[in-house]
């Protein structure tokens, strides 16, 4: 981010002559906002489309088809929709939280995206203190849940409310804890700087690192999922007990911006698992126009981000919603202690473990992991031959 | 690159790692037995051992560790082996008291064990943090053990009145180390003592002495700081009771002097008069306030407000004779209040506390030895030669007059006369009032008489051998550096 | 440009505190609280003290106001009665007169202070790196009685609040 600044304020650079202390946040304003309005909103709004798709198939239905090809569009004439529609605020409701609710919500949620390391220069912000930071300002949304709950006024809002605070403080921990073995390995809290010190190679990632990390993962893929109360554990906006929750009561646009933060909010944890876990935007070095890497790199991360979104729905399309007990249960009894073992495990692997044999245990869990990936598809192809099902049954092309 | 890690002076740490290490085994032996005296034993034993240890560490060099901001002294080892007597006398009492409550004995041995943790820290640490870790340690402990009998609605509004008061106190402590921090630029009780001449904000320095006083004048219980203390005293179960009146206050008195008669001594002048007025009035309310009470909870609650007025007094001279009679106070005062709580402990029956004046009639007809013990405890608490209490105020008053503080010792010899007043009734019930007819049967308690009896031979023990005590305290106290 | 934002941050962080004390809705007391806080943790990142700032969102936006929320909410208390019999409001008086001799002295403090004491930061000051070291050498005994208070403080709520099994 530097070294651009500095460019562009150098002779001939477009800002020349302008002083780098006002140059630097306008720029980093102007990258926020492209960041934002091109990328963000987007790749909300598209999630949006297709986890309907998704769903669709997975329940053997068509799914939105009409706007646009396949019903692509359909995002963008929900979101014209609701900005249409008429806002209400209820009378009993507390008008100012009840209207600052939902940007809180979404201000927490973008701020996420100033350290999301798309490649190794895309980055608004290379905080050294990167994946605390994201922790952070994700507690901002757990604010904006609690006030819509309870400045709606209403009892399944607050009831929703409060379930969401008790599940994000809870699963916050775990999530937290799982984040320290990497930190361990690494010396460093700087994204950029954990991607570094992985590799383009699955056997460099740290999921293959160690038994610890590889469990660490999903340790904190299902608390991420949590704190994101998506299914199985999206009680606080549970329809069958509590309407919609805590956003029971609001409508048009600012009914939009919790489910904006929703589907953003899939990204931001692809985004940070594959940060945390697969390497990153790391790609071999097979070329040494900058350009080209980084159009591969920012390929590589947004794939491997997008491939967790994807899990995410699939999760959501096969899984029941867990009860409440057994959310805090599931959080308390058994990822905290689990995720405390990665984090002692993993110090205890660094002190005592010889290079080599960490080297070997990288190369077999890898081959592990490709094994388990080959037995899934034989398992799902006896599946498709059993059910006596044709290609046509089960075809599907999102193009066609 | 590793930093490295400061040098630590491990026998500092031994009594507390020790104590802390009990509490854990005894948590975690909490969870297969509830017997009471099996758990008791173990937390004797290892409080035994923890006081040998204690023992044994006394005479050696004074040393501060973890950058001179936890002291092994003299002083501290007082107050540990204090505590530590005190601890195990409360197991003793425990032993024979948590049978008839329904609390949970793993817990509250363990929490017991680290109540102690933090009174330790408290008397060693010469750095404002960790006084405040130690005091947030101890008080945590107690605003649980003092809810613990969780049927008893008494005990529920006692804690929460506890803790929310004590909370309270606590933000004046904590605003008071940060006045004094922008006052000195330090936490270290030596460097705060040192750079005092320099502190050229006095106001900040005041106002942070102010606050100090305060938050130490609710733990010890001083007027008029002390609403609290007799709805605890009673609401909470007679062994958690005990450990307030002795323990907790004597660590808050650990921590007080060391902060006042150390750091805060190069201005002496200015604070003396604060507590001067609080001395006098802390002496004068509680003993006032003493003679109305029918409950003899609460009558015990009111005389431990008067006598931490007594020590006051020692420590409002300023002087090392002062610190030293203070010292010598607080163990005099142990031993006396523990084993008065244990008589109120052994009187009272499952569910029926039996505390009010009443019930204390023909006591000494009914059991001679607790009759004969309270007696022991009630006289040495009246200062009555030649028991322990008559050592301790004569010392007190003594300094009071040396330092030229003789109105005030005047005061507190006026009020150990007003004192004798309600001591005395509760001897009068005993002896001279015929027993009840129905008077319910005392239940046969080994553990609470040994403990009570204990606290008796220590209490007549150090008022034969006042000298060899007042030594002890003396040296412990001149060993603060 | 950072003294602009200093003032402004100020401004509202006074604003946000002063509504944490004089709003008699409790909740909209407590967002106060949060967005004190918060801003507060903003200044820390004027101040380059970045790892303090993050764990100040993270503990106490993140999670103590959340719980704090929680139970007020829970509780659904209504607003404060401004109190009217002489004592309270006597009382109160005396309390703001006190905090704002406090906050005089204060002022004046901090006007004094000659700007020659003032330091530059050193490398990497308000990082994660120098904040773990101090923890763990200067401060390793506090930090390790933290650990102890914490161990007590959980034991607390299983004591007073478990159900009776047996």
């Amino acid at each position: 981010m530097k070294d651009l600044v500095l460019s562009l304020i150098a002779e001939g650079g477009a800002l020349a002559g302008v002083p780098f202390s006002l140059a630097a946040p306008l720029v980093m304003v102007a990258f926020g906002a492209l960041v934002v309005f091109g990328f963000v909103l987007p790749i909300a709004g598209i999630t949006s489309w297709l986890e309907r798709r998704v769903w669709a198939r997975i329940q053997s239905r068509i799914g939105p088809n009409r706007v646009g090809p396949q019903g692509f569009l359909q995002w963008l004439a929900d979101g014209l929709k609701n900005l249409l529609k008429e806002d209400i605020i209820p009378s009993a409701a507390d008008k100012w939280l009840f209207s600052l609710a939902p940007y809180l919500v979404v201000v927490g949620f973008i701020a996420t995206f100033a350290a999301v390391p798309f490649t190794s220069s895309l980055i608004i912000a290379d905080l050294n203190i990167g994946i605390l930071y994201i922790t952070a300002v994700t507690g901002i949304v757990v604010v904006g849940v609690l006030m819509a709950g309870w400045s709606s006024n209403n009892k399944w809002s607050l009831l929703g409310g409060i379930r969401s605070a008790a599940q994000i403080v809870s699963y916050e921990i775990p999530a937290g804890l799982s984040v320290f073995p990497i930190v361990l390995l690494t010396g460093t809290l700087s994204m950029q700087g954990i991607i570094r010190a992985q590799g383009w190679a699955p056997w460099d990632w740290f999921f293959f690192y160690n038994p610890f990390t590889f469990a660490a993962f999903f340790v904190f893929f299902v608390a991420a999922l949590a704190e994101g109360n998506r299914t199985p554990f999206d009680i606080p906006e549970a329809e069958s007990e509590l309407v919609a929750g805590f956003c029971t009561e609001y409508s048009g646009m600012r009914y939009l911006l919790f489910f904006l933060e929703e589907w953003g909010n899939l990204y931001v944890i692809g985004a940070i698992v594959t940060t945390l876990f697969l390497g990153g935007w790391q790609v071999p070095a097979f070329t040494d126009n900058p350009m080209l890497l980084a159009v591969a790199q920012f390929g590589t991360f947004f794939l491997k981000a997008y491939f967790f979104v994807f899990v995410a729905m699939w999760v959501r399309a096969t899984l029941p919603r867990v009860r409440v007990d057994q959310l805090m249960t599931v959080c308390w009894k058994y990822m905290v202690p689990i995720a405390i073992v990665n984090m002692l495990g993993t110090a205890a692997w660094m002190l005592f473990v010889p290079e080599t044999l960490g080297r070997l245990v990288q190369f077999g869990m890898t081959g592990l992991g490709a094994v388990v990936v080959v037995v899934f598809f034989r398992r799902v192809r006896f599946h498709l031959r059993r059910a006596n099902l044709k290609p046509s049954d089960y075809y599907y092309s999102p193009i066609i | 690159m590793i930093p490295t890690f400061p040098a630590i002076a491990w026998p500092a740490l031994l009594p507390i790692l020790m104590v802390s290490g009990l509490g854990l085994l005894l948590l975690g032996a909490g969870l297969y037995t509830d017997d009471e005296e099996t758990l008791g034993w173990g937390a004797l034993a290892g409080l035994i051992v923890a006081g040998i240890v204690t023992l044994v560490l006394v005479g050696g060099e004074s040393v501060r560790t973890f950058n001179g901001t936890f002291a092994l002294d003299g002083y501290a080892l007082f107050f540990d082996w204090l505590f530590i007597a005190a601890g195990a006398l409360i197991v003793l009492m425990s032993m024979g008291y948590l049978g008839e409550t329904d609390i949970e004995v793993g817990e509250y041995y363990a929490l017991l064990m680290f109540a102690l943790v933090g009174m330790m820290v408290m008397a060693a640490a010469t750095d404002l943090i960790v006084i405040f870790l130690g005091l947030e340690i101890m008080s945590i402990s107690v605003y649980i053990l003092v809810g613990s009998w969780r049927t008893q609605p008494r005990a529920n509004e006692a804690a929460l009145k506890y803790f929310l008061l004590g909370a309270f106190s606590t933000g004046f402590l904590l605003y008071g180390i940060a006045l004094i921090w922008g006052a000195t630029g330090s936490f270290r009780l030596d460097e705060i003592a040192a750079r005092l001449p320099l502190a050229d904000e006095s106001t900040l320095l005041l106002a942070g002495i102010a606050m100090l006083i305060i938050a130490f004048g609710f733990k010890v219980a001083a007027v008029p700081f002390h609403m609290w203390t007799p709805d605890v005293y009673e609401g909470a179960p007679t062994t958690v009771t005990a450990l307030m009146a002795v323990a907790v206050k004597s660590a808050a008195f650990a921590a007080f002097i060391r902060i006042f008669l150390w750091g805060l001594a190069p201005v002496h002048a200015d604070w003396w008069v604060v507590l001067w007025v609080l001395a006098a009035a802390t002496m004068t309310m509680g003993n006032l306030l003493a003679l109305a009470q029918r409950s003899v909870k609460r009558m015990l609650a009111y005389s431990s407000v008067a006598h931490a007025g007594y020590v006051l007094v020692a420590v409002t001279s300023g002087s090392a004779d002062g610190g030293a009679a203070a010292l010598f106070y607080l163990l005099v005062y142990m031993f006396m209040t523990v084993g008065a709580f244990g008589v109120v402990a052994a009187i009272g029956r499952a569910g029926e506390p039996l505390e009010n004046i009443e019930d204390y009639a023909g006591l000494a007809t009914r059991s001679p030895l607790l009759g004969a013990t309270m007696a022991i405890f009630m006289l040495s608490l009246m200062g009555m030669p030649p028991l322990a209490g008559f050592a301790g105020k004569f010392y007190v008053f003594s300094v009071a007059v040396q330092q030229d503080f003789i109105v005030l010792a005047v005061v507190g010899v006026l009020n150990s006369v007003v004192s004798a007043a309600y001591y005395i009734r509760l001897l009068v019930a005993m002896y001279m009032t015929p027993e009840p007819a129905e008077a319910p049967a005392l239940g046969r308690r080994p553990y609470l008489i040994a403990s009570i009896v204990i606290a008796a031979g220590f209490t007549v023990l150090i008022g034969v051998l006042p000298a060899l005590g007042l030594q002890v305290a003396r040296l412990s106290f001149l060993s603060m550096q | 440009m950072g003294t602009f934002a200093f003032l402004v941050l100020a401004a509202l962080l006074i604003g946000s505190a002063l509504a944490v004390v004089l709003h008699p809705n409790p909740v909209k007391s407590a967002m106060a609280l949060v967005a004190t806080l918060f801003l507060l943790a903003i200044v820390f990142v004027l101040l380059g003290a970045h790892m303090i700032a993050v764990l100040q969102i993270i503990v106490y936006t993140g999670a103590i106001m959340v719980l704090f929320l929680f139970v007020i909410m829970l509780l659904n208390l209504g607003d404060e009665e401004v109190p009217t019999e002489w004592p309270r409001v006597v009382l109160r008086g005396l309390a703001g007169m006190a905090g704002a001799l406090m906050a005089l002295q204060l002022v004046r403090l901090v006007a004094g202070a000659p700007l020659g004491r003032m330091v530059d930061a050193p490398e990497g000051y308000g990082g994660a790196l120098m904040v773990a070291r101090s923890l763990f050498t200067d401060y390793v005994l506090p930090f390790e009685l933290t650990g102890l208070l914490l161990l007590v403080a959980v034991i607390g709520p299983v004591v007073l609040a478990q159900r009776r099994g047996r």
